[in-house]
Order: C-alpha cells, then structure tokens, then sequence
C-alpha cells in the first residue's frame, strides 16, 4: 500500500486539474456561444422578463391556461417532485379534489374529457408543458373570461403546438399565456 | 410513434457501442487506435507528472491494492470539501456546508459510483461542491472500467499472472473514453439550453406578479458525465426530470444512450479482446432478453395509467402521468427507468416513487440482478460472477472439473464467487428487515420516513437498499432519508457493494489466469452457445428471484392486487 500512496496522490491531482478545471472551463467557453450563452433562456413581455422559456411557471387565474399541479409550488430554486405512490388514499383524494375543481372552473367540460396530465404533478414541479388535449378542454373557459371568441382562442391554441419527434403534442404555457394577453390586448 | 422513439434509442445505442467497442478493446489491448496522436502527449503528462511508469506490469494483488489506495485518499479529499464548502469559493447561492453523517454518505455514494442523494442539488451543495462530485462521476467510472480492464485481460488465453498496469487502464479509461465523449454530449445539451455559469440564482416577476427564484449553475459539463459513467448523480434535486437538466425529446434521446453507451459497448470490448465474438455476442444476447423482460411489461403497465385515476372517471390518453414530464411522455420514461435501473446509473427523468406498482418492481429488479449491461464495467464484473456459476453448475451437471476459457474453475474460486452473489441479496435483505423492524415498532418516532403507507411504504424501505447494494442511486424518493440512520446505514451498504464485488472477480480472474492452460477437448463445456446463455440466466433468474420475490411479494406486488 504505501508504494502507492505517493502516485495516488500525485494523479489525484492531476484529475484534478484536468477534469474538475480543464474540462468545466472548456465546456464553460463554448457555452458562450450556446444560447443565451449558458445561462438559461429567458422570455421576455412587455419588456421585461416574464420567465424562463424552459422552466414552469403558476397559473392559477382563470384567465390563463393553466399548467400541471406542482408539489414544488413551481418553485424554480427547489425542484421535486410529489413522490406519491399510485396507491396512497391521501394522494388520490388529491386528484380527485383537483378533478372536481376543474370542473367547478370549467362548467361546459365533462369529466371524461379531463385528461391526467392536467390533475397529476409533474416529476419535476415545474414542467413547462402542457398536452394538447389539456389546452383544449380549458378554451371554453379562458374565452368565457376574456369575451374572446372561442374560435380565436382555439386557433392560438392550434398554432401555439409542437409536436416533437415521439409524437407528443404539447403547448408551452408560458409562451401561449403570454400571446393570449397579447390577443386581449388587440381587442 | 412513443415506441418508434426508444426502439430508434435501443438500436442506436448497439450501433454506438460496436465500434466503441472496438476502441475500448483496443485501448486496453494496447493496440494503435486513429486517436493515440491526440491522446498520447496528454497521458504521458499525466504519468510523468504522477511519477507513474505506466508499463510495469501488475499482479491481481497489486492492482487490488493501487485500486483501494486511490479510493481512500479520495474519501478523505471529498469529506472535506463537503464539510467545509459553505466558506470555501464557488458558493453563491450561500449553501450550507453538510453535517458529518450526510458528508459520509454522500462521499461514499460518488466515490463508490452510486450517487445517491440524500440532499437536493439545488440547495445542498455549492458550485465547488458539484465539481467535486462531477471529478467523481469521472474517476469512479475510470475505477470500474479499469478493475474490468484487468479481469479482461486475466481471461485472455496466455496471459500468466501479469495483467497489465493498473493507472494505466485507469487513466486511459478516462481521458479516451469519458473525456471525449463527456465533451460531446455537453456541447449537445448546451445547445439545446441546459446552462453552464457561475453566476448564482436568478429572479423574476412571473406574469401573475409572483417573484420567482431560478437556479442555475455549471449543470451541461455534470450532466454528461453523470450520464456516461452510471453514476446518475443529478446538477438538481429532480435529476434529468429537471427541464435545464432535461431540456427537450432530443436531449432526453442522447442522455438515455448516454446511459447503456458504454456498458454494451465493454461487452464488444471484451469481445475484442479476447477474439471471442461469438463470446461477447452470448453476454449481449443474455443481458438484452432480461432486459426486454423487464422493459415490456413497464411499458405496458406505464402506458395503461394508474387503475386507481381511471375509476374517477377522466381520461388518460398519456398513461400513467404522476412524477412524469408531458414532453417525455410515459413510454420514454419507462425505457429510462428501466435503462437507468438495469445499468447502474440511478438518473431518473420521471420520479420513481410515482410509477404504477409493477413498473416499481422491474425496476427493483434490474438492479437486484444489477448485471443487465451493469455499471460501466462492474456491470460485467457481476455477470462474471454468474458465469463461473454457471460453469460449475453444468460442470456438475456432466460429472466434469468445471472449466472456463481453458481453465479449471476449483473450490477457491467458487467459494469467493458464491459470497459475491450471496453479498447482495444480504445487503439488501438484512438492510430492509432491519428499517422495517424499527417502523413497525415505533411508527410515530420513525413517522417521517414514509410517504406513503402500507405496501408502498414498504417498497420506498426496499427499494433505498437496493439502489445502495445495486451502487444506482435512483430512489423512490418519497423516503425521508437525510436522517443518520439512512446516511449511515445506506453508506456501509454501499461501500461494501462497490468493493467486494470488485475485489471477488478480480481475485477470481488472477487465481485462474495463474493456473495450467487445458487445451479444449471434445469434452470441453462450450461457452459460447446458446445452450449455455440459457444457463446463465437460470443461475441469474434463480439467484435474484428467489432471493427478493419474498420481499417483492410485500411491496410492489401487494400492492398491485390492492389496487385490481
């Protein structure tokens, strides 16, 4: 063992060196040509900054769309997730909670046209995105409250989706929140 | 369209890994490869700096022993900054510095390549901190791929007792293999947003008037790595489910191939190295039907939803959708649980805690079986283990001296290789009675481990102890784990895991590299048939099976016919 006490340390240091200052400063200058050189994509409205275009923020006014429940509060400085298993009687008397105030919000939806992603919390509490099919249950709503027609809305809606490559369609909801007061603001 | 994306992530991960594969095996043969005019001159600083000569050859022992030294002077360097981080630089966010037991256990988690986190990356490590652990996730990795490097080369045909240099393959395994390929993947989640500053949080005003607070940090460079070495240890409390972690499908795409990348790709190597295809081809060809075995099912049960939320009566196009992410859907969140569980790698992109019971179970069971691809190198460590099980078993079974690779496999060897596999399922088991024991007798003083009750709270117990023996570091993180009990518990659990399994099959591999060579005769047991890969996996199914269906028939699989 002693024999190899002294090489140890000495190539610890070199690690060192070479992973923990060489590699993060390389990755650190290129970030620079990333965008918004690595520091995280803000979106702007109104000019000021509105957010981060990646991260989830609360929407809980009737006159947004609203995103997935967060067990962070969309706290963006302590990301978690709810943690709840698929059985746990509290959590589930949770969703159904959530499922009665949606509806309590949205009078014209049925129940079988909730879909989950809009009643369960996110893995990481501040999921940016919604399904499609939860922008679109909440149109009637945000129209009703914007004496916007329903049409116009539902067209943002259908504009505002990206479909990526697994086939999920998704809306971000800080990005159509901010077009829908632009929208208002056009009346 | 959801299972057209990860059979395109499964296909291309094989396609990655075959040539390098061949890389691999190359490096560690000492052949030339197209890239030694690169990393020559940055090797030979570093052995000349280190004063190591780095073609003395080794015995088992003495690489044993270079091994366990380095590791122990990192458990010192690491105890250190994490205790004292609170005042040392690279602290804007003003974290504090962690208490002895929490420092303990998360030292031994990076330097034992596990990285399980009993604290969030937000608020419980500074800049310096994460750096710490990131140097981790490279020179773990460089550990078990360099202590597979020398079992690889003990089973070469000839090879007598000298088994190459041990920094060697350590140091090559980082600069060549890591380094590059780290390098490669943070580029592509800069691009895609992931961020990579120093600067401390941020603030806005959300559009509803809230004062938000955004973390930020030197995320792109930790995450590549922590997904290339299986080590899994996320920049964030939520791991890749955190959307800077985890921007986008694309990102989640190349961090999921990042995490079987370089385990399929040792099996090539040895492949190569041995110049045994057909060899390497019956590992894969065992490794990739367990894996199907486990994937499916969650697939399935993931995609189905929670039975429980169907009966309120709303619709779950997407599946199961509690603890995951919209842009990842439930399909490429189960092909993560299951890789990351499988590999040793312990990233998750959708919160463990949440998945439908049988899903919970697979995953479990990747990492009771925990040879499945395994941790970069000690993955096929493991699986060496059940081979020469295996061996003696049909060697038994023919009334013939068990051999392997010309070899004959004997008491000594046998004895060790039967206390490795015995090590997990007692880790596992005697860890879970033991918690348990102390719940169900003082269920108010113990009240905040479990966050949810019953069968689930049950699972949350297990499933810690495996994660541990497994070194993964995923979690079902519900579990109220930064307590001593669980800091300490979990640590020895997870310091032995990583050691003995690597000492056992180094000392096997250098005890029957010492011995005769046997020419094979037509009574010689074929190895690389697919009557043997049978034989593998029921010695596999056996082991891990009967060891843990005890155990699961308590937690995930109670729980599953609570909820019919």
């Amino acid at each position: 063992m002693k024999q190899h006490i002294i090489p140890a340390i000495r190539l610890t240091i070199a690690c060192i060196l070479l992973f923990m200052v060489a590699y993060p400063t390389l990755i650190f200058l290129i970030a620079k040509a990333a965008p918004a050189g690595g520091e995280g994509q803000t979106v702007v409205a109104n000019g000021r900054t509105a957010g981060y275009l990646l991260e989830g923020q609360s929407f809980t006014w009737d006159r947004y769309f609203q995103g997935r429940p967060s067990a962070a509060g969309y706290n963006a400085a302590g990301s978690s997730g709810s943690n709840k298993g698929p059985s746990n009687p509290d959590y589930l008397k949770m969703v159904r909670d959530r499922i009665d105030s949606f509806v309590v919000h949205n009078p014209t939806v049925q129940k079988g046209e909730i879909p989950s992603d809009l009643v369960t919390a996110s893995g990481s509490g501040l999921d940016p995105d919604i399904s499609l099919k939860s922008a679109i249950v909440q149109v009637s709503r945000i129209a009703d409250v914007r004496k916007l027609p329903r049409e116009q809305v539902m067209l943002l809606v259908q504009r505002s989706v990206e479909k990526s490559i697994n086939g999920i369609e998704k809306i971000n909801v800080l990005t159509i929140n901010i077009a829908l007061d632009q929208l208002s603001k056009e009346k | 369209m959801e299972i057209s994306g990860i059979i395109m992530m499964f296909i291309g991960a094989v396609l990655l890994a075959l040539p390098l594969g061949r890389y691999i095996g190359k490096i560690y043969s000492g052949d030339r490869t197209w890239a030694d005019r690169l990393f020559n001159p940055l090797d030979k600083a570093i052995f000349k700096f280190s004063g190591i000569d780095p073609s003395r050859e080794m015995s088992w022992k003495q690489h044993l022993a270079a091994l366990l030294t380095i590791n122990l002077l990192w458990f010192f360097f690491s105890m250190f900054v994490l205790m004292n981080m609170s005042w040392l630089p690279l602290n804007p966010d003003a974290n504090p510095s962690m208490s002895a037991d929490l420092a303990f256990n998360t030292t031994v988690s990076f330097v034992s390549n596990t990285n399980l986190q009993h604290y969030s990356g937000e608020t419980g490590v500074s800049y310096l901190g994460q750096l710490v652990l990131m140097l981790f996730q490279f020179i773990s990795a460089g550990i078990g791929m360099a202590a597979c490097a020398v079992v690889f080369l003990a089973m070469r045909e000839g090879t007598t007792g000298k088994l190459g240099n041990f920094y060697h393959f350590f140091v090559k395994s980082c600069t060549r293999v890591l380094l590059p390929l780290s390098i490669a993947v943070a580029v592509i989640l800069l691009v895609n947003g992931t961020p990579m500053t120093f600067k401390g949080k941020d603030q806005f005003v959300s559009l509803q008037g809230d004062t938000v607070h955004v973390s930020r940090g030197p995320a792109a460079a930790m995450v590549a790595i922590k997904q290339l070495g299986t080590n899994g240890g996320g920049f964030f409390g939520v791991n890749s489910a955190h959307p800077l972690e985890n921007p986008n499908y694309v990102t989640n795409i190349v961090e999921n191939i990042a995490i079987i990348l370089i385990p399929i790709a040792m099996i090539f190597a040895l492949g190569y190295i041995l110049k045994r295809k057909r060899f390497a081809w019956m590992v894969f060809g065992v490794m990739t039907v367990g894996f199907l075995l486990l994937l499916i099912p969650s697939i399935y049960q993931e995609s189905a939803g929670n039975p429980a939320i169907a009966r309120m009566g709303i619709s779950q196009p997407m599946g199961s959708m509690e603890g995951k992410e919209v842009r990842f859907g439930s399909v490429a969140s189960a092909f993560w649980a299951i890789t990351t569980t499988a590999t040793s790698n312990g990233s998750v992109n959708a919160m463990h805690d949440s998945l439908t019971p049988l899903t919970g179970m697979f995953a479990m069971l990747g990492m009771m079986i925990n040879a499945i691809y395994g941790g970069v190198g000690v993955g096929f460590l493991n699986f060496y283990i059940f081979i020469i099980i295996a061996v003696f078993i049909s060697g038994l079974m023919v009334g013939r001296t068990p051999e392997f690779l010309g070899k004959k496999v004997e008491a000594g060897e046998m004895k060790i290789a039967a206390m490795i596999a015995l090590l997990h399922p007692l880790l596992i088991l005697a860890g879970t009675a033991l918690s348990s024991y102390l719940y169900a007798h003082n269920p108010e003083v113990y009240a905040s481990w479990l966050n949810n009750p019953g069968s689930h709270g049950f699972s949350e117990m297990l499933y810690e102890y495996t994660s541990s023996s497994a070194n993964n570091g995923s979690g079902f993180e519900g579990l109220g784990d930064n307590t001593p009990f669980w800091n300490i518990s979990c640590g020895i659990v997870m310091l032995l895991s990583r050691y003995l399994p690597i000492i056992g099959p180094i000392a096997i591999a250098g005890m029957l590299s010492a011995k005769k060579y046997v020419p094979e005769s037509a009574g010689t047991l074929k190895t690389d048939t697919a009557t043997f890969g049978i034989m593998v996996f029921a010695v596999i199914v056996i082991i891990a099976a009967l060891s843990f269906f005890p155990a699961l028939s308590l937690g995930p699989i109670a729980e599953y016919f609570g909820m019919k």
